[in-house]
């Protein structure tokens, strides 16, 4: 089996606050199909719990969790 | 050796839900139902924000829209709602619409709800119309309320798209019964 390393889909949610960044991947992931990864910028310093407990709760795992400066990069494979 | 179960007479509600597709090994989706009951601007905010978190999280969510809080449903350019004058003037009074959601507090004719929603605006935080939209996207379930339907005067004409179709107290309670969570806002 081969697995994808190349971005699906990337959803920018720089300046967006909470809810917006997990919303908004939730709605990109439903045009996805499994083991696709999908690429997320944001600012908002509460994502980096958020999207590790949602990623628990949803079973998308968290391939990637990285800060450059201010933004967030969160880097999600589609279960 | 292979037991054979029985599956026990349940209400067709309950039974709806086992015919879904669940895979080996999966949990079965957690349920939550927020019965929406103000129209204040806060509380709207709280409702659907809770509810497109949840639905992303995967979680089956409803909402139940009653008193106050069905008119989040009505349709924006429906300016005046009911058939009597008691329920026009009601309308008058508190405009139907989720833009129109006034603050509990510190309304301020207006002004109270504007500087929040600015605020919101430069702070990147969704509005409550946004939200439902999203939620509404992610599959949560738009229920109102027959009774605040009735009483107010409102007809299902005048409330959004995707809007299921109104119910009683004992659905709504049917409903959070059978849910991991219910919230009353």
């Amino acid at each position: 089996m081969t697995v994808t390393t190349a971005v699906a889909k990337t959803v920018d949610a720089r300046g967006l606050s909470c809810p917006l960044p997990i919303v908004k991947t939730a709605l990109a992931m439903r045009e996805l199909a499994s083991g696709d990864l999908v690429e997320v910028l944001a600012t908002d310093p509460g994502s980096t719990k958020d999207f590790a407990a949602w990623s628990k709760t949803t079973g998308h795992t968290l391939v990637e969790s990285s800060v450059d400066g201010k933004v967030f990069r969160y880097l999600l494979r589609k279960k | 050796m292979t037991a054979t179960l029985t599956r026990p007479a349940l209400p067709t509600a309950l039974v709806e839900g086992l015919d879904d597709p669940v895979t080996e090994g999966e949990v079965k989706a957690k349920e939550l139902v927020i019965v929406a009951e103000s129209g204040d601007l806060e509380r709207t905010w709280a409702t659907t924000i809770l509810a497109s978190t949840a639905a992303a999280g995967e979680m089956k969510v409803s909402i139940f829209f009653t008193f106050w809080g069905l008119f989040a449903l009505v349709r924006p350019e429906v300016r005046i709602t009911g058939t009597n004058w008691m329920q026009k003037m009601l309308a008058m009074m508190n405009r139907p619409g989720i833009d129109h959601a006034k603050l509990s507090k510190l309304n301020f004719v207006g002004m109270g709800p504007w500087m929040m929603k600015k605020l919101a605006k430069q702070y990147g935080v969704a509005e409550p119309r946004e939200l439902l939209e999203m939620a509404q996207a992610l599959g949560v379930r738009l229920i109102p309320c027959q009774m605040s339907m009735d009483m107010m005067g409102i007809t299902p004409d005048q409330l959004i798209d995707g809007v299921e179709p109104a119910v009683g107290a004992a659905a709504a309670i049917e409903l959070m019964t059978n849910a991991d969570a219910s919230l009353f806002i």
